[in-house]
């Protein structure tokens, strides 16, 4: 017998959880906030459907009813993608170690 | 045009390239490599995405403007954002991903073929369930999203809402979800898909206005937890590895954020939810009020304690956020070291508006990491330490947390500020904190109380060192 695509996809689901739970508890305290807006940036991977979306108007209207809310969806992925990305960037930046003999 | 399968591959990859992304988090030094992970994941992910489609036509330019509008307004906000502006500033992005979510599930469910999902009022049966799953759990992200950001933005009071039968009523929407999902998976009608969405926004508002402002890292957590299952929903739907693997990551670290703040404040995630907590208790309030005797002093009396103390411990809360007194705190601190008096920070879990909030704050200011310690690492330090200066925080430090079983705030782990030989706290008034208890600390033999802004007194006593 077949097993359903279904599974696998759970299966990946449930073991990335446990992933999460172990690699999230490792994380420092200090980190929080950062962690935070980058789980906020990696979430925006949901640009991958918004683009598919976006993409499946027919050519002549590409922006027919489905196609308009893709391509809204892939503005709003794209702010939270930079702006995710580019403020824990800023905010990493400035965790810096004591200098000696200061 | 690439594969399914060598595209399903690469999004194999961008998921483990999200995941080292947060193992880089456990450290600062190896937290910047792994920000970079996570960028280069996201490439990765948007590329395939586009040799899988392999339209490289109109459509994939208006994708690129979109894209590139979005990016330059995400890329402005965040160079201009104050580090002061960060729970909003994330609560605003948590907002943005539910309702991408609700778009994409949109989408999907009017142009299913698009997404190899069925026709339209035939789309496969476990598809439309995790569409709606996803949808909703989307529109509940945003419309909490959006109700926290306006807490935290101060546009909408920071009080929680109640009202009688509120629990009920969110009882009966949620049961009412569950129906119309059932109905919608029967019939197929698109008028039940906007009845779910329009009542799982709903959900969102009325969850999150009982909420005061002090939990408000519980729940900037805890939309985060969702914004990652909403994520998964829509993998789900798009049978997509790359968006089932975020989801889940960013579901649980969402998840176990809430769980350290609850923990943090000895408070069952339930009771956080049900909300109310944070108005302000009159009987008590006033029955502490009774014309108890307070020190209180000036930056001159603050200057000489710390002059002659040979360690000082900082305890910043969420009143030094909203001074915007980082900055001049570590100059304090400086003049201080060059004192050569031994100076640390302790920081509780729920000090400020987020999870790391005061963290991020301080390494603005240049405070190197390895001065700033976490509650237990720091607690049985303040004994043997002569001042604690506390500036905008209360409740964390509030001995009653110990000592009385009556209080609210009874249980909850805080910092043991006044075990040090003499406490400095700089503080408005004395009004009571976010929990509507008063602060027995205010009135100890012990405790000079500065009633100043933590910006104006912090450069004052600076002066006066």
């Amino acid at each position: 017998m077949e097993i359903d695509p279904f599974i696998f996809r759970l299966s990946i689901f449930i073991l990335s959880i446990f992933i999460g739970y172990y690699v999230v508890w490792s994380v420092t305290p200090s980190l929080h906030t950062p962690l935070m807006s980058v789980t906020n940036a990696i979430s925006s991977v949901i640009i991958v459907g918004a683009i598919i979306a976006g993409l499946s108007g027919e050519s002549q209207s590409i922006f027919n009813n489905s196609s308009i809310f893709g391509f809204l969806a892939i503005l709003l992925a794209a702010i939270n993608i930079f702006g995710g990305f580019l403020v824990t960037q800023r905010m990493l930046a400035m965790y810096k170690k004591k200098k000696k003999n200061k | 045009m690439i594969s399914a399968n060598l595209s399903a591959v690469f999004y194999l990859i961008s998921g483990v390239l999200f995941i080292l992304a947060l193992r880089g988090l456990s450290s600062p030094e190896t937290s910047r490599q792994g920000n970079f992970f996570g960028i280069l994941g996201m490439v990765i992910a948007i590329t395939v995405t586009f040799l899988s489609i392999g339209n490289f036509s109109t459509g994939f330019i208006h994708v690129l403007i979109f894209l590139l509008i979005g990016g330059i307004i995400g890329t402005f906000i965040a160079y201009k954002i104050p580090m002061t502006a960060m729970p909003e500033l994330v609560a605003g992005f948590h907002s943005l991903v539910g309702l991408a979510a609700v778009f994409v599930a949109i989408s999907a469910f009017l142009n299913p073929e698009a997404f190899n999902l069925g026709s339209p009022g035939n789309i496969k049966l476990g598809s439309l369930i995790e569409m709606s799953i996803g949808a909703a759990v989307g529109a509940i992200t945003f419309s909490g999203s959006i109700i926290a950001f306006l807490k935290l933005q101060g546009i909408m009071s920071g009080s929680p809402i109640t009202f009688k039968g509120q629990h009920l009523l969110n009882a009966l929407i949620l049961i009412s979800t569950v129906v119309v999902t059932y109905l919608l998976c029967l019939t197929q009608s698109s008028n039940l898909f906007w009845i779910l969405l329009a009542i799982s926004f709903l959900i969102g508002f009325l969850l999150i206005i009982p909420i005061g402002g002090a939990d408000m890292p519980v729940v900037i957590s805890m939309l985060n937890s969702y914004s990652g299952w909403a994520a998964a929903g829509i993998g789900f739907t798009l049978e997509n590895t790359a968006l089932i693997i975020t989801g889940a990551l960013v579901g649980s670290s969402g998840a176990i954020l809430s769980y350290i703040m609850c923990k943090a404040m000895n408070r069952s995630f339930f009771s956080v939810i049900l909300g109310g907590f944070g108005a302000t208790d009159q009987s008590s309030t006033l029955k502490g009020k009774e014309q108890k005797p307070v020190k209180s002093g000036n930056a001159e009396d603050a200057a000489f304690l710390m002059k002659n103390a040979s360690s000082v411990i900082i305890v910043p809360g969420y009143g030094m956020a909203v001074a915007q007194a980082q900055h001049a705190l570590r100059e304090m601190v400086d003049t201080l070291k060059k004192n050569d008096i031994k100076v640390s920070y302790a920081i509780h879990p729920v000090a400020g508006r987020m999870p790391g909030h005061m963290n991020v704050l301080l390494a603005e200011a240049n405070v190197p990491y390895d001065e700033v310690f976490e509650l237990e690492e720091i607690n049985n330090d303040f004994a043997n330490t002569d001042v604690a200066f506390v500036i905008g925080a209360n409740d964390v430090t509030n001995p009653a947390a110990k000592t009385d079983p009556q209080s609210p705030i009874y249980g909850m782990p805080v910092l043991d500020v006044e075990k040090c030989k003499s406490v400095l706290f700089v503080k408005r008034s004395l009004s009571p904190g976010y929990a509507g208890v008063d602060n027995d600390l205010f009135y100890k033999e012990n405790t000079l109380m500065l009633f100043s802004d933590a910006k104006k007194m912090t450069e004052s006593i600076t002066k006066n060192l």
